[in-house]
């Protein structure tokens, strides 16, 4: 058994952006996730992070092959899981599961959670008579910390955080080696997002689990991961263990991620410096060449940041960064400078966004 | 998709929240299923109510009716031709001096159980190839909606009437699977429509990843969820197709002599309506109190299963006015 249980190489997905009135003419593509590598160790928690729109969820389907990768594989246990087929897929399926964001809409309105917890069992041929199978999710129920009357209820009787844990008790339920969770806790109240995270945290230790956590908030990914990396527009540009992420940010985006969290000490609130990233960011069907950061890096350098696309290498033992730079940056020889917000335009009209029209808030139309 | 999220959400607690009595103590012991409140709503309707019990009435009309009654409608009492109503032929007689009650009871029955059969297969039919359509998409989904279009195009009414000679003596199934053939495709457009909002729902998707087959997933998660378009569209369908059964047996194109259905005996007593009312209207009496009362438990099973259909909003709108003014 190899240490290793899931390899992502060189991962791709780009969406075709159609248009046309008779025929479909692809116009362009957003490159959602474009190239990128990560492993998982058995029974690490591996946290991904980014903000919305960096394509970590576009990666974590991928992965799962909810959506199809354009290029690129993933090795999970030494089989290659992005050219299964049918019914090899179907089974290699039962190792992976998924926990949803939405509890909600992650659980059929009409279904009880009893026949939500049995569904998987029935499909993977481990419903092994009534006996066996009503002791299997007492099992599941205790392990996710509802009672056994939870059964005959449905999803609507519960409330947020324990729909959530009926959604990990489904993806529970097959004994799966890896459970890939896309936002777990995102759309919880934050005193039920710590039992849930805590929840996560205990299951591992008792059923040995691998975690691949997707989130946008740094605080839950530092509670609960090992190792976390950094997504930035289709690209991971850190990688490094939790702690050291944290204590010693080397990737400039990092950096300014971080000094996003609020500190809750007032005095070094007011006075710690905040990095403030300029500009917005850019289209994923347009990325900028070079460095995907470079538009609105505060360390820019003349020289290679718009040319030549860093790739990610490991700085320190078990720290990788994607920056030319990270060396200059983290000794002081680089200060940061202001950087001028660059405007996206649509020149070449392939941008899937649409452009707002109209003052943004009520008050900037009550005070222009 | 918001209508069924918010109705199961809503499912616990807006009965309390409308101050409705009915709602407002429900026994502790039992849950509020969805069931239960769907059934809760139903009766609040009143002309729902009604619509309902008068076809469970004519049902048991059509089918007890004629063993109660000491005529049969092929049996001819030759003491009383083209009688008026009296008390030994209740409905009066026609010109060969067959009983009417009779023979509007045969005549009932046959467009009922058209009416039901053609429904419940329409619907299903819609149902799957919708779904397997919308789920599948690709060259099947090309297939289906371009028979779907296709279906859509042809003048059903004028199809089976060419067609009518072909079954000319046949059973009436044929007829019945005639007028399933032509009366799915709308609804099928709709449950495809359905099914790629519902196939994007993360529960679809977590069935897909337990491992679940396609066809279960249509079968256990895409269906049932639009269970209320279904029910409702199946209920409009059996006062669509009793219609179209009648006008097809009114032109001699349906249901074949010496059987009867209500469209026959229209078709015959129609041009005697004026001289020998009763021909006439017992059989198309009993044919607009069905299609009505049908469309009565439609609207009542839609306002049920989808409150947030305008008819409720409104009514709902006009009780918060009343008890402000």
């Amino acid at each position: 058994m190899s240490e290793t249980l899931v390899s992502v190489q060189d991962m791709k997905v780009h969406f075709p952006i159609k248009r046309g009135v008779f025929f479909d003419k692809t116009v362009g593509y957003v490159y959602a996730v474009d190239g990128v590598d990560l492993e998982i160790k058995r029974g690490e928690t591996y946290g991904l992070v980014g903000e919305s729109g960096c394509g970590k969820s576009t990666l974590g389907r991928a992965m799962l092959r909810l959506n199809e990768p354009t290029a690129g594989k993933m090795v999970f246990d030494g089989h290659d899981f992005s050219t299964l087929k049918g019914e090899e897929l179907r089974k290699m399926r039962r190792r992976i599961q998924m926990v949803f964001q939405d509890p909600l809409s992650s659980l059929d309105p009409r279904q009880s959670v009893e026949s939500i917890l049995v569904e998987g069992l029935r499909a993977h041929d481990l419903d092994e008579g009534k006996e066996s199978t009503s002791k299997r999710l007492r099992e599941l129920l205790s392990a996710v910390g509802l009672p056994t009357t939870a059964l005959r209820k449905y999803p609507h009787e519960f409330s947020g955080g324990q729909r959530q844990r009926i959604g990990i008790a489904r993806a529970l339920a097959l004994n799966p080696d890896l459970i890939v969770a896309d936002e777990p806790v995102s759309a919880l109240d934050v005193s039920v997002q710590a039992q849930v995270v805590n929840l996560l945290e205990e299951l591992q230790e008792q059923f040995g689990l691998t975690y691949l956590v997707i989130a946008h908030d740094l605080a839950v990914v530092k509670h609960i991961s090992d190792r976390v990396g950094v997504m930035y527009l289709g690209g991971l540009v850190e990688e490094a263990t939790s702690e050291d992420l944290y204590a010693e940010p080397l990737h400039p985006y990092t950096r300014a991620l971080l000094s996003a969290i609020p500190v809750p000490d007032p005095v070094v609130e007011d006075r710690r410096e905040r990095i403030l990233l300029a500009g917005d960011l850019p289209s994923p069907a347009n990325p900028p060449n070079g460095c995907r950061f470079h538009t609105r890096c505060p360390w820019r350098q003349q020289t290679r940041c718009d040319t030549e696309r860093p790739a990610l290498r490991e700085l320190k033992p078990g720290h990788k960064v994607a920056c030319h730079w990270a060396e200059q940056i983290q000794s002081g020889e680089i200060q940061p400078h202001e950087v001028k917000p660059i405007l996206i335009e649509e020149d070449d009209g392939i941008s899937p966004d649409v452009p707002l029209v109209g003052p943004a808030s009520v008050t900037e139309a009550l005070n222009p | 998709m918001t209508v069924i999220l918010n109705e199961g959400d809503s499912a616990g607690t807006s009965g309390a929240a409308s101050g409705s009595p009915v709602d407002a103590a429900p026994e502790p012991d039992k849950a509020m299923t969805r069931g239960r409140l769907v059934l809760i709503r139903f009766v609040r309707n009143r002309l729902a109510l009604v619509g309902l019990s008068v076809i469970v009435v004519l049902y048991l009309m059509a089918f007890v009716g004629p063993l109660l009654s000491p005529w049969s409608y092929d049996q001819q009492d030759y003491t009383a031709f083209l009688q008026p109503p009296y008390a030994d032929h209740v409905f009066g007689t026609d010109k060969i001096g067959t009983d009417m009650f009779a023979l509007v009871m045969r005549g009932l029955q046959k467009s009922l159980i058209i009416g039901l059969l053609v429904a419940l297969i329409s619907t299903l039919v819609a149902a799957v190839v919708g779904a397997t359509a919308g789920y599948f998409l690709g060259a099947a989904d090309r297939a289906l909606m371009w028979i779907v279009d296709l279906l859509l195009v042809l003048p059903s009414f004028l199809i089976i009437a060419i067609l009518s000679p072909l079954f000319r003596g046949e059973s009436w199934w044929l007829l019945v699977f005639m007028l399933a053939a032509f009366q799915w495709m709308i609804t099928a457009r709709i449950v495809r429509g359905m099914t790629l909002t519902l196939k994007e729902r993360e529960f679809v998707k977590a069935a897909k990843f337990m491992g679940q087959p396609a066809r279960t997933i249509i079968a256990k998660h895409i269906v049932p969820n639009m269970a209320s378009l279904l029910i409702i569209d199946a209920t409009i369908n059996v006062g669509s197709a009793v219609l179209a059964e009648t006008g097809l047996s009114y032109f001699g194109f349906g249901v074949q002599q010496p059987d009867v259905s209500l469209g026959t005996l229209i078709g015959t007593a129609a041009e005697s309506a004026t001289t020998f009312p009763w021909l006439f209207l017992f059989p198309a009496g009993f044919l607009v109190v069905f299609v009505l009362a049908v469309n009565w438990v439609g609207d009542g099973l839609r306002d049920a299963l989808d409150p947030t259909s305008t008819r409720v909003r409104k009514r709902e709108k006009k009780d918060t006015e009343e008890k402000a003014a």
